[in-house]
């Protein structure tokens, strides 16, 4: 895959990713790598200091909800007063469809999560820590575990860390594929052992997380950048992306373009910079239809909209969200019905099954947009849609999937209403030939049969 | 642990899984990466007699085991073929061509999507997003990933099958 940005913009998170043997101890070294580290422990810095850095950084979680990566390490208690043991869970399900920058870093630049974890442990005074990798990624979890290895070989992992008074293990931990085990409670329930459940909130995983006891649940690329954010400080990382979403950010960019690739560029970059510079444009030279910003829960937006920023803020205003900055690209000639019911089936075989607005509404929505897709929709179907996307979401379940689901779909009936409508009023897709229509209903029932 | 008649784990895995609960606090933790390796030593899949064994090398019952086990698709309650062949049918892939490899695979292979292929070479599945969107599309072959497809692809990438997993490390005892 493509990870090259343009050079005239600033790139830390992937500067190392172009060298050969890019993984390994010795050029991770030759190359800065765990200078952050021994600054934090050789240089009297405080655990509190840390997490005022990172604070003062701005730095907002990379896993999708934008949430404050140093307030979240301050919700952790203080030990003096709760001894318990504590966790980090390192969120490697990297799952959201449109989604795979973890993997770069995990596969080009493990040792740049390992130090990002060491950092992250003595701010928050944890000896443990957890990389729950999806089971997919194979090379992942090998890159991983052979730098914890080379790490712990070098005294960088473990007791006595760099000769300090700072202990701390990391363990590889592989799931086995279920999307709901990259939502924290799921992720936590899973790493102890159980199907991936989410549990209700609060109690919240900084009081009571892996076995009852405070955890965190970072992203791997938020992760990654705390070392730079340590090495150059919180003005060098604010003087990046936007006031209120600074640093860079990987963008991910997939679907009708010429050059899908994951891309390192500052937050709040116009996606069509991403779109036209980065990947080459729409591909085969079609016009841009839809778009999506930040993976597939995020939901489709019309072309008109595509000088929109990728950052929090402009994306939330414009009804969407900034997510895991997973682009996905549809050409003109693509039809967003199919497409959503694509979506919709995955949220559907995703659900975990706790809650019946979610178990039963991910059902409903793939069931309707399927007929839609088949010519076999009402104009009632519309209506219905809405109906149920409201009973589903904002806030009306255990975790998030629900909304996932019912986002796009809020977006698609606001967007691309008049594909919906023509799919009734011509009894068929408009953009597919009939024979097309039929192998895919033909593939689809099959596919009902091996989830059965 | 090895009452007579109930299937205990091979004492290779035994070993294995000893070392890997010390990775934790509580056993049970190691269970799904200590089923990963079951399906992997153990024929290919979690049969009944395995999940057994599990349970009794974690002190849970059966039906717990069976209950995580079924839980996540990377693991097969059912005989699969001797080599494993998913095709992401997820969004980014279907944009670009997925149905179109699923299609060669299913030619290919002879099997139908969830079904193993009569000679019992091959389990082709649909599989939902496996994080390769900006290759797509792709299939997964015995767990390594093949990027970038076309469908005249397919007979190459399944004829260079790496090795074959569900060796038999041992059988249960």
């Amino acid at each position: 895959m493509s990870t090259a940005a343009p050079s005239k913009r600033e790139v830390y998170l992937l500067a190392r990713v172009g060298l050969s043997d890019s993984h390994t101890l010795a050029v991770y070294r030759a190359h800065g790598g765990y200078a952050a580290l021994e600054k934090v422990l050789t240089g009297g810095y405080t655990p509190a200091q840390v997490i005022q850095l990172v604070k003062d950084s701005g730095l907002r979680g990379r896993g999708g909800a934008g949430f404050s990566t140093g307030l979240k390490w301050s919700f952790m208690p203080d030990p003096a007063k709760d001894p318990r043991p504590r966790y980090l869970a390192v969120n490697a399900d990297e799952s959201e469809p449109g989604t795979c920058k973890d993997r770069v870093l995990m596969e080009k630049d493990p040792h740049g999560l390992v130090e990002g974890i060491l950092l992250a442990c003595f701010a928050m005074r944890v000896r443990t820590a957890y990389v729950y990798v999806r089971g997919e990624y194979r090379r992942s979890y090998e890159r991983m575990a052979a730098a914890i290895d080379e790490a712990r070989a070098a005294g960088l992992v473990g007791q006595k860390i760099l000769g300090a008074d700072f202990a701390c293990d990391i363990w590889m931990h592989k799931g086995a594929g279920a999307y709901i085990c990259g939502e924290e409670t799921g992720l936590m329930e899973s790493l102890e052992g159980k199907r991936g459940h989410p549990r209700p909130k609060p109690p919240f995983p900084a009081g009571s997380g892996l076995w009852g006891k405070p955890t965190t649940v970072n992203n791997v690329e938020t992760l990654s950048n705390v070392p730079f954010i340590v090495m150059r400080g919180a003005e060098w990382f604010k003087s990046l992306g936007t006031p209120k979403s600074p640093g860079n950010v990987l963008v991910g960019i997939s679907g009708h373009v010429e050059r899908p690739g994951v891309y390192e560029l500052p937050l709040g970059i116009r996606a069509r910079t991403v779109l036209e510079e980065c990947a080459g444009g729409v591909w085969k030279g079609r016009k841009l239809k839809a778009w999506i910003p930040g993976g597939s829960s995020t939901g489709f937006l019309p072309a008109a909209k595509i000088d929109l920023a990728l950052d929090h803020d402009s994306l939330r205003e414009a009804g969407s969200m900034l997510g895991t900055a997973a682009m996905i690209v549809l050409d003109d000639t693509a039809c967003t019905v199919r497409a959503m019911q694509v979506i919709a089936r995955f949220y559907d075989h995703e659900s975990c099954g706790q809650c019946s607005q979610c178990r039963e509404g991910t059902q409903w929505l793939h069931q309707i947009f399927a007929r839609l897709e088949r010519g076999e929709g009402r104009m009632a179907d519309i209506e219905l849609l809405s109906s149920l996307a409201n009973g589903m979401a904002p806030a009306k379940t255990i975790c998030a999937l629900s909304d996932a689901a019912a986002i796009p779909t809020h977006a698609i009936v606001k967007h691309f209403r008049h594909e919906l409508e023509e799919h009734v009023k011509l009894g068929r897709c408009p953009l597919a030939a009939p024979h097309e229509v039929r192998d895919w209903v033909h593939s689809e029932e099959t596919a009902e049969e091996a989830h059965a | 642990m090895s009452s007579p008649g109930k299937p205990s784990l091979p004492a290779a895995l035994v070993r294995e899984f000893e070392e890997l609960v010390r990775h934790y606090p509580e056993r049970r933790a190691a269970l799904i990466p200590a089923l990963h390796r079951c399906q992997e030593e153990l024929g290919g899949w979690l049969s009944p007699e395995t999940l057994e064994a599990c349970a009794a090398f974690f002190g849970l019952a059966p039906v717990e085991v069976f209950g995580v086990a079924s839980f996540y698709p990377m693991f097969h309650l059912h005989p699969a073929g001797k080599h494993v062949v998913g095709v992401c049918h997820n969004i980014a892939c279907a944009l670009r061509g997925a149905e179109e490899i699923l299609g060669a695979v299913c030619r290919a292979t002879g099997a139908q999507p969830g079904k193993v292929s009569p000679d019992g070479r091959y389990t082709v599945e649909r599989v939902e997003c496996q994080g390769a969107c900006t290759a797509a599309p792709m299939l997964v072959l015995d767990g390594v990933f093949h990027e970038n497809l076309r469908p005249a692809d397919v007979e190459r990438v399944l004829a260079a099958v790496p090795r074959s997993p569900g060796r038999l490390l041992e059988s249960l005892r």
